[in-house]
Formats: C-alpha cells, structure tokens, sequence
C-alpha cells in the first residue's frame, strides 16, 4: 500500500475520568474517503480537534504526509494541507458568504501583513471565492452568514475548508441538521470531490455514509472496534450490536 | 459618494474652525478643539484593536502618557543641554520627538501586547491595565522628572514652516495629523490585514482554522495601535506644554475607551466624535459641577442600551 496521508497512532485524550480518546489508531490512504461512524459521545468530535491541533493528545502520534504534527499549532497544519469543517458552523457571521470564502482564499494565498491595498475588491481573492461557490453550489453569495439558512451554512462551511486546498479534509458531521434533499446534494457534491483529495467523514446519516466511504471506522467510548470496507461494516455483528442496531432503534 | 461629500464639508469646517472662533471672539474654542483632535487620535488607535480586532485594551493610555514623556523627557534634557544616560542629546525638533514618540510607543506596546495578547477576555483587560499602571507607578517614582508633580515644558517644539505657540498652527497640525492617521487607519481596515483583523474579532477559531497563526496579526494590530495613541500622546504633550503621569493613569484609559464606545465602536469618525462628545460634556458639565463625571455614568449606560451603535450608530439609522 502507498504511503497514507495520514497515520495515527497509539492516540489518548483524557477529560478528568472519561477516556474520550482510547489507543486510537487509524490510518488514511491517498485519495481515500473514511468514514468515521459512532454514537453521540463516541470521541468523533475530540478525535478531529486533535488532528487539527485544538486539542492537545495526552499520548500517541499523528503523522500527516510523513511528518510528526503532533506538536504543530493549527494554522501551521492547515497550511500543510489539513483542513476541516465544524459540527457546529463557525463563519464570519457579519460577513457575507463571498467575504468569508474570500478571507479563506486570502489566507491560502500567502501572508496577510498587507495594509494598504483594498481586499474587497481583489479579483485575485474574489474569483477563486466565487468559483468555490458554485463548486459547492451556494447561490446566495452576498448575503450575510446571519441571513443564511442552517444548509446554506453547512455548504459554506465545505467551501471555505475547501478554500484551503486540503490534501486531507476532515468534514464534522457536515449533513447534521439537513432536511433530506439538503442531504442528498451534499451527498453528490462530496461525490465529486472524492478521490481529489483524502477525506476523512464523520457522519451520522448511514446513507450517506454507505454511499461515499470507501472504508468506515467505527468508534465507541473513543476505542476503535472495527475497520474496514464498508460492506463488511455493515455485516460485522460487533458493529451492529454497538451501534448500528442502537440507531435503528 | 455622499459620504465623501459630508467628509469634505466636514473638513472644510474644522479647518476653518479657528477663523470662525477668533470672528466670534472665542478664542478659547480652539484650545479645545485640538485637545480634542489629540483624544480622537487616541480613541481612533484604540478603535482599531477594540472595535475592529475585538481586543479590549484597558491600558492604552500608557502609550499616551509614553508618547507625551518622551516630548516632555527630551525637551528636558535639550534645557539641560545633558544627554540622556550620557548618549542621547535632547531636543525640541518636532520633527525628531513626533517620530521618537511614536517609536517608543511602539516597542513598549509590542513588548506589552505580546505577553497581554497570550490571554483573552477578563485576563487580557486586567492584565493590560496592569502594565499601565506599572508604568503609571514608574513614573511617579522618577523624580528626575517630576515625579508625580509632572515636567513642564517651556517652549512648544521647534518645527519648520510653523509656529506652535500660535495656537492656530497647532491646531491646524494636530488636525493634518488626525487626517493622516484616520486616512491610514482606514486603509488597515480595508486592507487584507484589516480582513484578518475583523474575521478575529469575529470569531479566532474560525480564523486559525483557515490557517490564520492569529497572535502575530494582533500582535501587530496591538503595536499599531500603542504608536497611534503615541502621537497622540506627543501632540498633547506639546498642547499642554506640561506631562505628568496622570496622562497614562487608568481613567485616562478608561476615558478614551467610553470615547470609543460612545462615539461608535468599529466606525471611522466614530472615537473622534466620542471625544468631542466627551470634552465638550466636560466643559459644559464641569462649569455647572465639580463632579461631572458623575454624569457621565448614566448617559454612557444610555449609550449601551438605546444606542448600541454609539453616536454614529445614530446617524447611520437616520
Ligand atoms: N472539553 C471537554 N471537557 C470534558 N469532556 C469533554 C470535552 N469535550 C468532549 N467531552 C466529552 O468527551 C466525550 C466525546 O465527545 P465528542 O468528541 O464531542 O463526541 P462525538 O463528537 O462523538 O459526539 C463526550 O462524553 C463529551 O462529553
Ligand atoms: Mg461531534
């Protein structure tokens, strides 16, 4: 197998007695779509904060593109190509979309100790903005976040962490909260982008789940118990009695 | 277009103020007009890490007493004919104290900002007014120069082409000098930098996931700032022709922060206003009481809660 993009090893998070992160381990291949699938609570959540470096690990070792992070603030690993989306939508909220992507855009494109010239109007930041948002399919480009709807603002949060350019893209479950059509063209849209980049899925909707990965871990109390393709996830019945069969339910 | 129309006539009337107050035999009036020029200077400096980095500084007046001790320090070793430490000849040349104040400001408020700009919140406003009054304390203390009982300055500075002891030409300076600095600040603000500035008031985690190393930029936004209320500081200095530490003490700080929020927190003509708001309530108020401030109190709360936007907030609804 190739060199993965990502390798984490031996990983452990403590909040006082509840172990969130247990000897994790988990591997990420290149151009690889990996679903990350847990109930409520599972560690899903600590787990991203600790790859992008929010969240400092109590043990273990995360290597991306064959370099130990570990110690790596985190704008320092998403100039490395490590970026994310939230759960919870975290934009600009008095901005509008296009400034928010644009900002994103700025910030890929080298230092910001720039004083004088106007960036509202920089066509080297505003085009790449609005191509990233008819990627993502957001019309409503010069509204403000505030106005938006919760979908339009789980789309933007895809743009701007695609205005990165990731060469691994950890999503937070980015259909939390979607009606089902919203769904749906989320589901096509990370369709497309799939195999130009690793990504890393955390996501509740099984369809969507079972649709896009190409292999899925499955976290409970922060241990990983399973990996694997996805047909054999769906058939592991230590799977389903922990989890799947919980959200049947 | 209609904002740039208002800005000009704006101009247009404060650099005919002095006319206009000699025609109407109040000459007094442009004393307090420069003074308050200088606040707004502060206030302006102050509004670009409070109001556009979402910083709250509770200590920058200390640039402001920092830019004015230093007129007032090289003044008096230019009396002395004594360098300072033995190497640094004093002088009255504006065009040398203006930069070095300035200069000096700068490095005590990037030595400042970055160990305040490791906290946030409750932290960062207590621990910048601790440094203030540290160096408010330090300056108590250093009789050589007046110790609490301040240094005067005899003569304004020197400046070519200019009279500061006609208090029109000061004036007339302080306000090329706002104008410069406002027209500075306004570019930041659009500027990429400024982008960066305004997307970390609004939210910093957001910033650093795109991949903003977000200390640096406030950093540098911080340092900006404390040589801005430098300046100012410098020019009051010269206005005054008297410094003491009360110019750096935490109401002085506390004064330019309501002339922020009172005139419009985050908006360009915003603190100026605030300050002219400030003064000219002193003045009125202060011939009626002694204790004016007592006032001030239940207008700044009127401020906050009818009128969010401050002063300019008003204009802009209407
Ligand atoms: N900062 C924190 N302090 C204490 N406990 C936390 C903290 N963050 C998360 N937890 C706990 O860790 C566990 C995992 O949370 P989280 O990673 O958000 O789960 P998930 O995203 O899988 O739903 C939960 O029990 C949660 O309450
Ligand atoms: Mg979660």
């Amino acid at each position: 197998m190739a060199e993965p993009v990502l390798r984490v090893q031996g990983l452990v998070k403590r909040f006082g007695g509840l172990t969130a992160t247990d000897d994790f381990a988990l591997d990420v291949q290149p151009g690889e779509l990996h679903a990350l699938i847990g109930p409520n609570g599972a560690g899903k959540t600590t787990l991203i904060g600790q790859l992008t470096g929010e969240i400092r690990p109590d043990a273990g070792r995360i290597v991306f593109l064959g370099e130990d992070i570990i110690r790596l603030p985190v704008a320092a690993r998403v100039k490395r190509g490590l970026a994310r989306s939230f759960q919870i939508v975290q934009l600009l909220d008095d901005d509008t979309a296009l400034a928010n992507v644009a900002l994103a855009v700025q910030a890929r494109a080298g230092h910001s100790f720039r004083f004088w010239r106007s960036a509202a109007r920089d066509p080297a930041l505003l085009a790449p903005a609005r191509a990233l948002l008819a990627q993502v399919g957001l019309e409503r480009a010069q509204t403000r976040v505030a106005d938006l709807s919760h979908g339009e603002r789980k789309v933007l949060e895809l743009a701007v962490a695609l205005a990165a350019r990731p060469r691994l893209l950890l999503l937070d479950e980015p259909m939390a909260g979607l009606g089902a059509a919203e769904s749906l063209r989320m589901t096509e849209t990370l369709r497309a982008l799939k195999g130009q980049f690793a990504i890393l899925l955390v996501e509740h909707d099984m369809d969507a789940v079972f649709a896009l990965a190409d292999r899925i871990t499955v976290l409970v109390y922060g241990r990983a118990i399973a990996t694997g393709a996805a047909d054999a996830i769906r058939a592991d019945p230590a799977v389903q009695e922990a989890y799947l069969s919980e959200e049947a339910a | 277009m209609r904002n740039a129309v208002w800005l000009g006539i704006l101009l247009a009337a404060a650099v005919a103020l002095p006319w206009a107050a000699e025609a109407a035999g109040q000459p007094a009036t442009i004393g307090l007009a420069t003074r308050i020029l200088c606040l707004g200077i502060a206030a302006a400096s102050l509004n670009l890490i409070l109001g556009h980095g979402g910083m709250v500084s509770f200590g920058h007046a200390a640039y402001y007493g920092l830019g004015a001790y230093t007129v007032g320090i090289l003044w008096e070793h230019f009396r002395l004919g004594e360098p300072l430490w033995g190497l640094i000849p004093g002088t009255n040349q504006l065009l040398i104290t203006l930069p070095v104040s300035v200069l000096v400001s700068g490095v005590v408020a990037a030595a400042i900002g970055a160990l305040s700009l490791r906290t946030t919140g409750v932290q960062f406003i207590m621990i910048t007014l601790a440094f203030a009054q540290m160096l408010f304390f330090l300056f108590v203390g250093l009789k050589a120069y007046g110790g609490d009982d301040g240094l005067l300055i005899r003569r304004r500075n020197i400046v070519p082409g200019l009279d500061l002891r006609e208090q029109d030409q000061l004036y007339w300076l302080c306000l090329g000098l706002l104008v410069a600095w406002l027209t500075l600040q306004w570019r930041i603000v659009g500027s990429r930098f400024g982008r960066v500035l305004e997307g970390i008031r609004q939210n910093e985690r957001r910033m650093a996931a795109i991949g903003i190393a977000t200390y640096r930029y406030k950093l540098a936004a911080f340092t900006i700032a404390g040589m801005g209320c430098g300046l100012a500081g410098a020019l009051t200095a010269n206005y005054l022709r008297f410094v003491s530490p009360d110019l750096m003490a935490w109401q002085k700080s506390g004064e330019i922060m309501v002339m922020v929020i009172l005139g419009g927190v985050g908006t360009l003509l915003g603190p100026v206003i605030g300050a002219a708001a400030l003064v000219g309530l002193e003045y009125a108020l202060g011939g009626v009481t002694e204790h004016w401030q007592f006032f001030l109190g239940p207008i700044l709360l009127a401020v906050v809660l009818f009128a969010p936007g401050g002063i300019m907030g008003l204009f802009r609804r209407g």
